[in-house]
């Protein structure tokens, strides 16, 4: 399930990326709006698209007899904050090690 | 598509009985969830908020359906912002399947109008969550802390 190599895969193309910023656009389309204005076959969408799905970089859901496509960005926060929260870590132990002394004075 | 809506996905490698208590149980919601903890007595019809550690009302509606360990639908409108308040209700609906050795958690939050400022501000902590939820039951540690 750790599939951080299929995120970085599928981030690695720029089609595949123009499909998550028209997602991030306008979240919920259908494959048939996803392919309007593209320079890219109906096929050459669909396969772009389940290979985002496969990095879980695309969820979707029924509605009726469309499927609709969404942007999930989930997997790419959990890349973020590997390499980025360890950064803010300290800061926000800082914070509450300040907060715990000063309220501890006021209260005791 | 009319209204406006997300659909989060994030596979967690713990049971869904796990999943389901670190969704409702208060103290732990504490530790992923910035602070916020819920109160419900988690049954379809009940009442449902969204509490600050400071005991200010974040967010509050009802259960519409509650089917341990697999399904939770909730009626949820913003408290604190007026201009989100406004916009009424919007539906939450969290999923948990079992995949393989995981368990896949769906979260879609919808409300029935284009361009919810709603939904854009929920949709912005739901990934931090879903992160720090899924960091917290494989490793017992949080990424983040509030």
């Amino acid at each position: 399930m750790m599939k951080d190599d299929a995120v970085f895969r599928a981030l690695a193309d720029g089609s595949r990326r123009q499909l998550l910023d028209r997602l991030h656009a306008k979240n919920g389309q259908t494959l048939g709006e996803l392919c309007q204005g593209l320079d890219m076959t109906r096929q050459a969408v669909a396969k772009h698209l389940a290979i985002l799905e496969e990095a879980n970089l695309v969820s979707w859901k029924r509605q009726g007899r469309e499927k609709l496509h969404f942007i999930n960005p989930v997997p790419i926060n959990e890349i973020a904050e590997r390499w980025i929260g360890k950064f803010e870590r300290p800061q926000l132990t800082a914070l509450s090690d300040l907060k715990r002394k000063l309220e501890g004075k006021s209260g005791d | 598509m009319a209204g406006s809506s997300f659909v989060y996905v994030t596979f967690i490698r713990t049971s869904p009985d796990e999943l389901w208590s670190a969704l409702t149980d208060p103290e732990f919601t504490k530790k992923y969830w910035f602070g916020v903890h819920q109160e419900s007595d988690w049954k379809a019809g009940s009442s449902w908020k969204l509490i600050f550690p400071d005991g200010r009302i974040a967010d509050a509606g009802e259960i519409v359906e509650i089917d341990p360990p697999r399904r939770l639908v909730l009626r949820w409108r913003n408290e604190f912002k007026p201009e989100l308040k406004a916009e009424g209700y919007s539906r939450c609906v969290v999923e948990i399947e079992p995949a393989g050795d995981a368990v896949k958690l769906t979260i879609t939050h919808t409300m029935d109008r284009d361009k919810s400022k709603f939904i854009d501000a929920v949709s912005g902590g739901w990934p931090r969550i879903l992160s720090n939820l899924k960091s917290l039951l494989e490793t017992g540690r949080i990424v983040l802390s509030a």
